[in-house]
């Protein structure tokens, strides 16, 4: 299933490119008054694609699935929102916090749990994010319990408060262009060739030399720490955290973006992540019935192009060279 | 409370969970009897549970027809329901892969939600208990009489399921294709038949649980989810494949959250079951009676 990989700079070309798109975008969402919420949208895209690149490398680069993703999301969203309002900390200390904590719990958890393979995995993964998750709504004294806490703080970049919409929109993206730049540069990396060998066979990367459960707990902590900081900017930006962004069904949700966008590329989890989350505002008409669409997009990408949306694009462009030569 | 003995208490508790853990045991089931001709692991299964307790509900309560025939119809709708899942959403999969199955399956289930939710609305429905009679009190616990339904209805599946397995020709054909599809197609076997057979006999098996549990728990669109976790829960632990494995820890699930309900807090249950879940995961990796595809991979 991995997309053959481009040249290395080729990779930073291709990123900036895409930062000059997202830098301009703003602007022309602005020119009409329809579009102009857009930009609110985009920083939930920009947060999703943080927490979606890191299953990426789990599942397309080292082929280990995880149902538990929402869990490292609401560790990152929590640790900042609860040590900004009750200690008063700096935003990027919850950031960092929220990042650490993620990683040991990745750790803890993945060295049992990547032992475990396939359907077993997903079962582990998805026992542990339930359970991070009655922990968000049981740990009153600490979360708030299932009615959750409000007033935390924007970031302070240099002194600057990031409160507006546009403000944040450049700071998270940053963070999501930086992310898609550390995922891409892990694919092409000595630890990344080893993970696809894992993906192709445990038996023969073990043969040469891969020490398989640290490569999988090593990528597994990126996720956690993608998927924490995610959570983090997530908190910061809405301001007030409760359980429910956090359930499993994000987890599902996480993994539907990757697979949407193409298991096995990066690009694909952005463009997943973009997909899912734009789908509910254009969905928004149908109300409670948007989950039959949501089923029915999700089936019909997973039996017509089970390499997602990426994998499509590479075909139709494929096809279209084919016509002019 | 005060007043009940601990003694009443454990014995209410061990009905309660006993009756939760039997729909616990038929959802991994299902799961199994999917898993081991397919290899799919199919999360559209806790929405068979739903499907068949709100059909009944609509024949039994709205429409009047009398229970016992209502009951047979709404396994039987349903399992047409899980024929045609399969027609739609499974057989239709280019290079299926374990990933792409699995996607199928929730974007299934999630359809069968949004349906369910299209059809009956948000509310619970109801269901009258099979047979009108007062709770009986088993030292000094208070069992309504639809457990005895649900413990004897389960039980009499379990067994009916086995001698089918063991006994029937197309119970052994399926065997034969979980064991070997090859070899199954070359002693002329129909695969493609027995898969098709394992989603209606799994569907029917989720219907059977639903229809017998709505009387007590009542039943909403939105249950499926939670149930196909619970009883994914109860295959794994198990062993994937394993059917004695499967009821079992259906019981021992269920247990473990009645007691843990009654003992500690109900906001704890799922905490308590899913611990015991992931012990077991880390320490015996192929669940607590070993899959039945062991070695495989």
């Amino acid at each position: 299933m991995t997309m053959p990989l481009p040249e290395k700079n080729q990779t930073v070309t291709h990123i900036f490119l895409f930062a000059l798109f997202v830098a301009v975008l703003p602007w022309v969402f602005g020119l009409s008054r329809a579009t102009s919420y857009y930009t609110d949208v985009m920083v939930f895209v920009a947060i999703h694609s943080i927490i979606a690149a890191g299953l990426s490398l789990l599942l397309g680069y080292a082929g280990q699935i995880s149902l538990g993703q929402a869990a490292f999301y609401g560790v990152g969203a929590y640790a900042s929102g609860i040590l900004t309002t009750r200690l008063g900390l700096s935003p990027w200390v919850g950031i960092m916090a929220g990042m650490a904590l993620a990683a040991g719990l990745a750790y803890g958890v993945g060295l049992p749990a990547l032992r475990l393979k396939g359907h077993y995995l997903a079962m582990a993964t998805l026992g542990f994010g339930m359970i991070v998750y009655i922990v968000f709504n049981e740990f009153i004294g600490l979360t708030g319990g299932p009615s959750g806490f409000g007033e935390i703080p924007p970031i302070h970049f240099f002194g600057m408060e990031i409160s507006s919409t546009l403000g944040f929109y450049y700071l998270v993206w940053t963070f999501a262009l930086v992310v898609l730049w550390i995922s891409l540069n892990i694919v092409h990396s000595r630890p990344g060739r080893a993970l696809r060998a894992i993906h192709d066979s445990e038996k023969a990367a073990a043969g040469v030399g891969i020490d398989i459960t640290r490569a999988k707990v090593q990528i597994f902590v990126v996720s956690g720490v993608f998927g924490a900081l995610a959570g983090s900017l997530y908190a910061h930006f809405v301001t007030f955290i409760n359980p429910p962004p956090f359930d499993i069904f994000f987890s599902i949700k996480v993994l539907m973006m990757v697979v949407i966008g193409g298991i096995g590329s990066i690009w694909g989890a952005y463009l997943g992540a973009a997909l899912l989350t734009f789908l509910p505002e254009w969905l928004a008409f149908l109300e409670d019935f948007d989950v039959l669409a949501y089923g029915i997009i999700l089936l019909a990408i997973v039996m017509f192009s089970p390499d997602g949306l990426v994998g499509l694009g590479s075909r139709v462009m494929g096809r279209i060279r084919n016509i002019k030569y | 409370m005060d007043s009940i003995s601990l003694g009443s208490q454990v014995v209410q508790y061990i009905f309660t969970g006993l009756t939760v853990g039997a729909i616990y045991a038929l959802v991994a089931l299902g799961f199994n009897i999917i898993y081991n001709v397919t290899e799919v692991i199919n999360f559209a299964q806790g929405e068979f549970v739903v499907w068949g307790g709100l059909i009944l509900a609509v024949l039994a309560e709205s429409l009047g027809i009398p229970l016992f025939f209502s009951f047979f119809i709404s396994v039987g709708l349903v399992s047409l329901v899980g024929t045609v899942i399969y027609w739609t959403g499974i057989r239709p999969l280019r290079q299926p892969t374990i990933l792409t199955m699995i996607m199928a399956t929730i974007a299934i289930s999630i359809i069968l939600k949004g349906l369910a939710m299209f059809i009956w609305g948000k509310d619970p429905y109801a269901v009258q208990p099979f047979v009108e009679a007062p709770p009986v009190t088993l030292w000094g616990a208070y069992i309504q009489a639809q457990t005895f339904w649900v413990l004897g209805i389960s039980v009499a599946l379990v067994v009916a399921l086995t001698l089918f397995y063991q006994h029937t020709l197309t119970g052994k054909a399926m065997r034969a294709c979980a064991d070997n599809p090859g070899a199954a197609g070359l002693v002329g076997i129909s695969s493609g038949r027995m898969i098709l057979f394992s989603f209606a006999l799994s569907a029917a098996l989720g219907a059977v649980g639903g229809a017998i549990i709505t009387p007590i728990t009542l039943m909403e669109y939105d249950r499926g989810a939670m149930l196909a976790l619970k009883g994914f829960g109860a295959a794994i632990l198990g062993g994937l494949g394993n059917f004695y494995g499967a009821v079992a820890a259906g019981f021992l699930l269920g247990l473990l959250e009645s007691f843990a309900t009654g003992f500690i807090s109900s906001s704890y249950k799922d905490a308590i079951a899913l611990i015991v879940l992931l012990g077991v995961l880390f320490a015996r990796p192929q669940g607590l009676m070993g899959s039945s595809l062991q070695g495989d991979e």
